[in-house]
């Protein structure tokens, strides 16, 4: 009967062994809550605070003022619009190409294993030392801060993003399809470009609109490259306005209507960069 | 045609393999002022002096260090729950909405958690968390020494918690990949011998992934190690070396976001770019660690099935 006592619910060591469970799945569902609290305060604040400055045309159209001023953040859109364009131009093709060699050509040899390695190792590198980087190998050459120079720091932090999606995505490729290309008669450029990157086109491109939702709220590589800039300008070679620094110097400043308008870019960037990741999102599960 | 295809890309990946040896090098060369200047002695001294061109990293370090001591500190525990949650107890309907949502928190910009975290979070945090700390905890020797001081919002503590609200998603994911990867045989087992849902999960999925988890949680680190505008905003940027967490600190990103532009004279420069060469020296470590721990996982996880 013995057999009978240890699994009654009255026994003592299975009831605490039953409190203990409840109780830490209770902490772990508290976990959750936690995590989603900040977000849904974070979000509730930005647009709290930012919609007022959003809703105003003026916002659009004008460009940043000095304090106690009326104005908005047009050259800082159109700024950090220029960047974002340039840097993903730049970072997209050197990404799909190197991300087709790892997965297409590197199934022997050293390279593709470190490069992968590398590459993981990129994606997580701190934003600033990229800055640091593009600022001594191109703003300390031609001795100016400029958009190509932002362009520049955007570009590399693009790259590694790309080259995991592209890799990842090109390896899900099922290899009959390859092999079926290669029997009949197709050479293997004309097979990756044919048939691999259009059986992974959907992959590929949730990796760049990702790498674009990254790049988009960058601060810190392109305070040391493309500055910032207080009047209009689309001139790639000067210095030139963008949302993130804007938003920092606004932020860090004692004024007020300085405030609001920080507030105004930090939720547009937002609603970019989370509206982004969501079509992403949306577009890579269509094709599950 | 063929043999161009491969070639051109067999370029852009010995490209994108010489980034990372090209930034290394370029931080050694811009530091060599300071490097032949101070020496090893940058590391150990905590003055940081641009007129009197005296400059030591004990501070920045020692600030980025306890800031994402912190954020691990609370990030791990808290990811790890979220995660239980996630694989284990969720109904699955509602997994993908609120998996989603724990990884919209890391598409969130880091200047936005930063500018929420000076306007919001830190006058909330100094007049009620903080003081409450202070009374509760302050009076204990030795620990107490870490929550002295007037409660000023910003702070080593404010950026800490900010930080590891921003490493959740990260240490999440990976633990979430790597609990997923547990045969579920060796779960059923262990629930037909009458084990509760948190048993299998503590002494079974736990050492099953323990490589794994770990590497989550290096990810995590470096993340937090080198994240910049966040901890600009809250940190108090002081370079001042104090053992109180209420007390503003400097992390050596924020003190290269703040500085870097206003820099005068070759040293100053040096001190600085040698600050980021340690920052991604440090940062390169713990990655490639939390990188070669996920792939022994992966690398056994292949060999068993």
């Amino acid at each position: 009967m013995s057999n009978h006592v240890a699994i009654s619910p009255a026994n003592p060591l299975y009831r605490s062994r039953k409190r203990v469970n409840v109780f830490l799945l209770a902490v772990s569902g508290l976990a959750l809550l936690f995590g989603l609290f900040w977000l849904v305060w974070i979000l509730a604040t930005l647009f709290y605070e930012g919609g007022h400055a959003l809703a105003r045309a003026a916002f659009y159209y004008e460009m940043t003022p000095p304090p106690g001023e009326d104005g908005g953040l047009a050259n800082a859109i159109v700024g950090s619009g220029i960047l974002i364009s340039a840097g993903t131009l730049l970072g997209t093709p050197i990404g799909i190409l190197a991300g087709t060699y790892l997965a297409e050509y590197g199934r022997r040899g050293w390279l593709a294993g470190a490069t992968r390695f590398l590459n993981d190792v990129l994606l997580s590198a701190p934003s600033i030392v990229i800055g640091l980087f593009v600022y001594s190998v191109y703003v300390a050459q031609v001795g100016h801060f400029s958009g190509f120079a932002g362009s520049l720091a955007l570009g590399l932090i693009v790259i590694p993003v790309v080259v995991r999606t592209t890799d990842d995505m090109l390896k899900l490729v099922p290899n009959s399809l390859r092999e079926a290309a290669v029997a009949l008669g197709c050479p293997t450029w004309k097979m990756i470009v044919f048939i691999s990157y259009r059986a992974a086109r959907t992959g590929i491109v949730t990796g760049i609109l990702l790498a674009v939702a990254r790049i988009s709220g960058e601060t810190a590589p392109l305070l040391f490259t493309a500055l910032n800039n207080q009047f209009w300008s689309v001139d790639l070679n000067k210095p030139m306005a963008n949302l993130p620094t804007v938003i920092f110097q606004f932020a860090m400043s004692p004024y007020e209507d300085w405030h609001r308008l920080a507030w105004g870019g930090a939720a547009l960037i937002t609603l970019a960069v989370l509206a982004l990741n969501i079509v992403a999102r949306t577009l890579f599960r269509k094709k599950d | 045609m063929d043999a161009a295809f491969e070639h051109v890309t067999r370029v852009f990946a010995v490209l994108v393999f010489s980034i990372l040896l090209a930034i290394l090098a370029s931080l050694v060369m811009g530091s060599r002022p300071t490097l032949e200047r101070f020496g090893l002695g940058f590391l150990f001294s905590a003055e940081w002096d641009p007129v009197q061109e005296q400059f030591g990293a004990v501070v920045p370090i020692y600030g980025t260090l306890v800031t994402s001591l912190i954020a691990m500190a609370i990030g791990i525990p808290v990811s790890f729950g979220i995660a239980l949650f996630l694989t284990e107890l969720s109904p699955a309907w509602l997994k993908r909405p609120l998996g989603t949502a724990i990884e919209l928190l890391a598409a969130i910009p880091s200047i936005i958690y930063g500018m929420w975290g000076l306007f919001v979070f830190a006058p909330l945090f100094q007049e009620h968390l903080q003081p409450a700390l202070i009374e509760s905890l302050g009076g204990i020797p030795v620990l107490g020494a870490l929550f002295e001081g007037p409660p000023l919002g910003i702070g080593m503590l404010t950026a800490g918690i900010i930080l590891s609200i921003m490493v959740i998603p990260f240490i999440t994911a990976v633990m979430r990949d790597v609990f997923e990867l547990v045969p579920p045989l060796l779960k059923e087992s262990a629930y037909g011998l009458g084990a509760t849902t948190w048993e299998v999960v503590w002494r079974v999925v736990l050492p099953y992934t323990k490589v794994g988890v770990i590497g989550g949680i290096m990810l995590g680190l470096g993340r937090a190690l080198g994240e910049t505008m966040a901890v600009t905003f809250v940190i108090g940027n002081a370079h001042r070396l104090a053992a109180s967490l209420n007390a503003p600190g400097n992390s050596i990103a924020s003190a290269l976001a703040n500085e870097f532009t206003e820099a005068v004279g070759d040293l100053y420069f040096s001190a600085l770019i040698e600050l980021g060469l340690i920052l991604f020296l440090i940062t390169t470590i713990v990655l490639a660690l939390s990188k070669l721990l996920l792939m022994q996982l992966s690398k056994r996880e292949g060999t068993r099935t």
